[in-house]
């Protein structure tokens, strides 16, 4: 598969954003077999709200990362490093040689996801600190009277980190209807699935009673996810939270929902056959 | 000692801090609710939209100020030290130094300003907590005066910056008005050739007054200031351990980790002289208020110039 070519933020349609998530789930895997690391679950259960995102959503420009009016993307769930890294590559922000520099000796791709590359806002890896800082983002887009938008994806495992609900509370009582939360929901962490661990059920109840919008959306549905993202902010005077249903490990079929390919390494011929199925349109 | 006019080096700093927010829309504050401990208040009547008061929440208050600052704001967090930089520790690593965020972190009511408020309340390990972080300056004015250059220099400088305002103990003033505060740069306060007494925040005026007191005993103590903590002044460091063969450190803050320490890690590697450590030794306070712990953690001016006047009587470790 050839580098998808994304000029415009707006014109993307279903079937180039489909391309593109392919692209994206064989791409990361690929980059982090390369680094003999990573993990590839996570990237594959994020990689189709990340491409939709980045193919559709997200008002950003490689020629002018640092544009004050861009949107703010924050990728709370750094175990998806490798995937936002790869649908950055294909907005431009990086060439697919420095892609698979990640991980290596004096690289600007840091396995947890880093700002040392332009187009990256924060720095993450440290578990409940994206929404904080989106929140901040959120309040200053509101101080400089701005229409950026502010979007932020946490996994549903670091929810269970207190301070996303210090930041639901304020979100909430600032009335930042320009703050948009996507959980990449697939309900399982390291160790087990999230309600054997510490349950968040129930989840929009949560977000309702913390003063959000919420909606549910199939997190591998373009189409949906594209319709949520433009139905932003649900409610005017309210932060939005978009609960996307998905699987960890998604399209590869011995990975979906196995506990195991959290952080395990792909030997060359899982690779092969994971590539194979993502071709495939998993 | 000499009556000298004592100022509030809190008031100080959030006066400065208004003065400049008024000539830079940039400047923001964000605080965990109680605007009038950090002297907010005059801020938040003259500029409510920018304060943002994030409520009792430290984790989320560094991490919404690392938001402001990726807008171009700069914002001063003004919380109290204790509670900054132990709750929202990791937030101080991650958001603010490592994403190199233009935060300006304040730790008010510093040191055992909290009284009998107790142990939860004194903040005592914060210089080693924050000296500990790699890409975050670390400052500890001294005086009123300083307290407005530090603001100064806070707001001009790009870099994460952490300080330690004195809040609640007065101080006598030792600079001019226009004093410029400077990152790495230590101040000779007394030139002195027997011993030099190095402080940094409150324990520095105390330390002039100390050296006063020693000097009527013929002991000629000089007083370096270190206003930086980070980066700190380890020429002019090494350059008193060579001169006067003796330094004592004094702080508002446990003996382990902080300026003794860094102090120490200076002269090994460069001019190994005795050095004597004064602060608060690795213990929670007993209780009472904040005076009575200076008087027992020995970090009144008396207390101090009698600790150093005793060492300096003990033969110096290598002397024969």
């Amino acid at each position: 598969m050839s580098t998808p070519t994304l000029s415009s933020t707006t014109t993307a349609d279903v079937e180039e954003l489909a391309r593109l998530a392919r692209w994206v789930r064989a791409t990361s895997l690929r980059v982090i077999v390369a680094a003999a690391t990573g993990h590839p679950a996570a990237e594959l259960s994020a990689a189709d709200i990340l491409s939709v995102l980045y193919g559709a959503v997200l008002n950003v420009n490689a020629e002018e990362p640092h544009a004050p009016g861009r949107d703010r993307f924050v990728c709370s769930k750094s175990h998806a490093s490798a995937a936002l890294y790869s649908v950055l590559c294909a907005r431009g922000f990086l060439g697919e040689d420095e892609l698979f520099s990640y991980g290596q000796a004096g690289s600007r791709l840091c396995t947890a996801v880093s700002n040392r590359l332009p187009g990256v806002e924060f720095s993450t890896g440290a578990l409940g600190h994206g929404l904080p800082f989106a929140t901040g983002c959120a309040i200053a887009a509101k101080l400089d009277r701005s229409p950026r938008r502010v979007i932020v994806m946490t996994g549903d495992g670091e929810l269970q980190e207190g301070s996303n609900w210090e930041a639901a509370m304020l979100a909430a009582s600032r009335g930042l209807d320009n703050l948009t939360l996507v959980i990449d929901r697939n309900r399982v962490q390291k160790g087990a699935s999230t309600e054997e661990i510490n349950a968040l059920e129930p989840l929009r109840e949560k977000w309702g009673a913390f003063g959000w919008a919420t909606r549910d959306v199939d997190g591998h549905d373009h189409r949906a996810l594209l319709d949520v993202f433009n139905a932003t902010p649900f409610e005017s005077g309210r932060p939005s939270c978009v609960i996307a249903a998905t699987v960890k490990g998604r399209g590869v079929s011995f990975m979906e929902n196995q506990l195991e390919w959290h952080g395990k390494r792909l030997e060359p011929r899982e690779l092969q056959l994971a590539l194979a199925q993502i071709e495939a349109g998993g | 000692m000499s009556v000298a006019e004592l100022f509030d080096c809190a008031e100080h700093f959030s006066a400065e801090l208004l003065r400049l927010a008024g000539e830079d829309e940039r400047i923001c504050v964000v605080i965990n609710d109680s605007a009038e401990t950090h002297h907010a208040t005059a801020f938040q009547q003259q500029l409510p939209e920018r304060i943002i008061d994030v409520g009792i929440a430290e984790q989320n208050m560094v991490g919404v100020a690392a938001g402001l600052a990726n807008a171009g704001r700069i914002p001063f967090v003004h919380s109290a030290a204790c509670f900054l930089t132990a709750r929202a520790l990791e937030q101080i690593k991650a958001d603010v130094a490592y994403c190199s965020s233009n935060v300006k972190l304040c730790g008010f009511v510093s040191g055992l300003a909290y009284g009998a408020l107790g142990g939860t309340h004194h903040a005592l390990e914060d210089i080693a907590w924050m000296r500990a972080i790699p890409n975050l300056r670390v400052i500890a004015p001294a005086t009123a005066n300083e307290s407005r250059a530090a603001v100064r220099a806070m707001a001009a400088c790009e870099d994460p910056v952490f300080v330690r305002v004195i809040s609640k103990t007065l101080v006598p003033e030792l600079f001019a008005e226009n004093v410029e505060f400077r990152f790495g740069e230590a101040t000779l306060l007394r030139a002195g050739g027997d011993v030099t007494l190095i402080g940094t925040g409150l324990t520095s005026t105390r330390l002039v007054d100390a050296a006063e007191c020693l000097s009527r005993q013929g002991i000629d103590a000089g007083v370096l200031h270190i206003g930086s903590i980070a980066p700190l002044d380890s020429d002019a460091i090494a350059a008193h351990a060579a001169l006067t063969g003796r330094l004592v450190v004094a702080e508002e803050h446990v003996t382990n980790g902080g300026l003794a320490g860094a102090v120490s890690e200076v002269v090994v590697r460069t001019h190994p002289v005795p050095l004597l450590s004064l602060g608060v030794p690795n213990v929670f306070a007993p209780i009472g208020p904040t005076d009575w712990l200076h008087e027992h953690f020995g970090l009144t001016a008396e207390r101090l110039a009698g600790a150093v006047a005793a060492w300096m009587d003990e033969p110096a470790d290598g002397d024969a």
